[in-house]
């Protein structure tokens, strides 16, 4: 089995002379949460997209459980999930009716017995013949997390989960992930506007400015090495003097 | 391909269908009131000429099988824009289904329901207004083979439009079958069509069912070779079209156009 969940070498992505993604490099370990940080624009949902393979990269590579992506999309996929507010789950399907459908096309073996293990985890029990349309806002995101885990991935990728929860459901779902990566052993890259929430999951942060890795390491000890008292500061500092020069379009 | 992957494509609309009188009505309501308009129709024209012509099988029969085919594109198309209406692109492309696995699933769906529509048709037609098949005999096979893979081609086609140029695009996709309708000789000969217009209809295998059904009721013979050459001609533009929306997914993935998908206008 690969030692890496995830292995992103070298990608790029251009549109006409605009450098969305810069020559960004970076892995994932098994068990290991790593947090996307930076500001809107800043090239984290693009290099998500690249690492689901619904982009492909202009150049550079994704390799899954090291499996390529270009090369096998389907079999490197297999071990991966995703939970983005932007990609909600169908509307008009109930919570039940999700969970079979995302079952069956990821594939999972024993399926309704995983189903009714993860109603009960994710508290949804209740909201089994609700439509998904009308939950809200906090059960939305219970089951984009239950279709996430659905396929146990060794790699999941979650993009701002929390965003629209109140403190309370986002403690319940930050402890859901830190036992994924733990107990399961599934690697975790994450993307959160929320400094706290970053500080409090994370393992290892990588900040993004104009497409590129500007900094990358322990959310907790950053801010001291960098001579501000929080992650907030030092995320502010980044997004408006990126230590970098911004790319020159080619 | 996997088939768990293709019954969870079918699985879904299924879920969906069974949920909302609005999907399910419209896979008979307008195939039953075209029968019942068509079969009165017929019936009149029988009363009131004596050509020994039997309307009932020429015209009837031809809307039957008409309405067969813009059932199983209809079919495909929907199946599709249930995904572009709910914004499912992400979910669906984002695992580890393949395109052909996406396609076979929107062709399982196209068949369902095209055959709840055609059940539908044959249940009012043969009892109320006479039509039998006996007539046609095996060329029966061809002739629905012919006009499924054509219907499936046309709704590949279609949903390759849409992705390419948007939900919006969904105009473009809907008169397809009106538009193509005068060619393929639903009504009449293709004897009956300026030159230029006969040979666009010999492109399209539906006019070699409808020439074939007329001659088969005329009591002439109508080579076999013909018809199996229009099965291959639609068998041809399944994978044509099934090339094109592969085509138009890998532009779509290297364009960023799938990643950014919406409610975007024709461009």
């Amino acid at each position: 089995m690969s030692t890496l969940a995830l292995n992103a070498s070298r990608l790029c992505k251009r549109y006409g002379s605009l450098r969305a993604v810069d020559d960004v490099s970076f892995s994932v370990r098994h068990g290991e949460i790593v947090g996307l940080l930076g500001p809107n624009g800043a090239g984290k949902t693009t290099t998500i997209n690249m690492v689901l393979g619904i982009l492909q990269p202009s150049s550079g590579s994704v390799a899954i459980e090291g499996i390529d992506i270009a090369r096998n999309r389907s079999r490197a996929l297999a071990h991966t999930n995703f939970a983005a507010a932007y990609a909600q789950l169908p509307g008009n399907l109930t919570v039940l009716q999700n969970l079979r459908f995302f079952g069956l096309l990821y594939d999972v073996a024993g399926l309704r017995a995983r189903i009714e293990q993860l109603l009960i985890e994710f508290d949804l029990q209740g909201l089994r013949d609700t439509r998904s349309g009308v939950l809200s806002s906090g059960e939305q995101t219970r089951l984009a997390l239950a279709k996430a885990v659905l396929n146990r991935p060794r790699l999941l990728l979650l993009d701002e989960p929390s965003a629209s929860l109140d403190p309370s459901a986002a403690d319940l779902i930050r402890s859901h992930i830190r036992a994924m990566a733990s107990e399961a052993g599934c690697g975790i890259l994450w993307t959160s506007h929320n400094m706290y929430e970053v500080e409090q999951t994370c393992h290892r942060v990588l900040f993004v400015s104009h497409g590129r890795i500007l900094l990358e390491g322990d959310p907790r000890a950053l801010p001291q090495e960098h001579g501000v008292a929080t992650l907030e500061e030092l995320f502010i500092r980044l997004a408006r003097e990126p230590l970098a020069p911004p790319r020159a379009a080619s | 391909m996997k088939t768990r992957p293709i019954a969870a494509i079918a699985l879904r609309q299924f879920y969906l269908m069974r949920s909302s009188p609005t999907r399910t009505l419209p896979m008979v309501a307008w195939v039953v009131i075209d029968i019942i308009l068509w079969g009165f129709i017929s019936r009149y024209l029988n009363s009131i000429t004596s050509t020994g012509v039997d309307f009932t099988s020429s015209l009837l029969g031809a809307v039957l099988f008409w309405d067969f085919f813009t059932r199983v594109m209809t079919g495909v198309t929907m199946a599709f824009f249930e995904d572009v209406w709910s914004r499912n692109f992400i979910n669906l492309f984002a695992s580890p289904l393949l395109i052909s696995e996406y396609l076979s699933g929107l062709v399982l769906t196209g068949t369902a329901t095209s055959m709840v529509g055609l059940i539908a048709m044959v249940a009012i037609a043969t009892p109320l207004f006479g039509l039998h098949y006996a007539a046609l005999g095996l060329l029966l096979i061809p002739f629905v083979m012919v006009l499924f893979l054509f219907g499936i081609a046309l709704g590949v086609l279609a949903s390759a439009m849409v992705l390419r140029l948007g939900p919006a695009s969904e105009w473009l996709v809907w008169p397809i079958p009106a538009f193509l309708s005068p060619f393929v000789g639903v009504f009449y000969p293709l004897s009956t069509l300026p030159p230029w217009m006969q040979a666009v209809g010999h492109l399209l295998p539906p006019a070699y069912v409808f020439e074939a059904m007329r001659a088969v009721i005329a009591g002439r013979p109508y080579p076999a070779a013909a018809l199996w050459a229009g099965v291959a001609l639609a068998a041809l533009y399944v994978l044509l079209a099934s090339w094109l929306f592969t085509h138009i997914y890998r532009y779509a993935v290297r364009s960023g156009l799938l990643a950014r998908y919406s409610a975007e206008s024709v461009s």
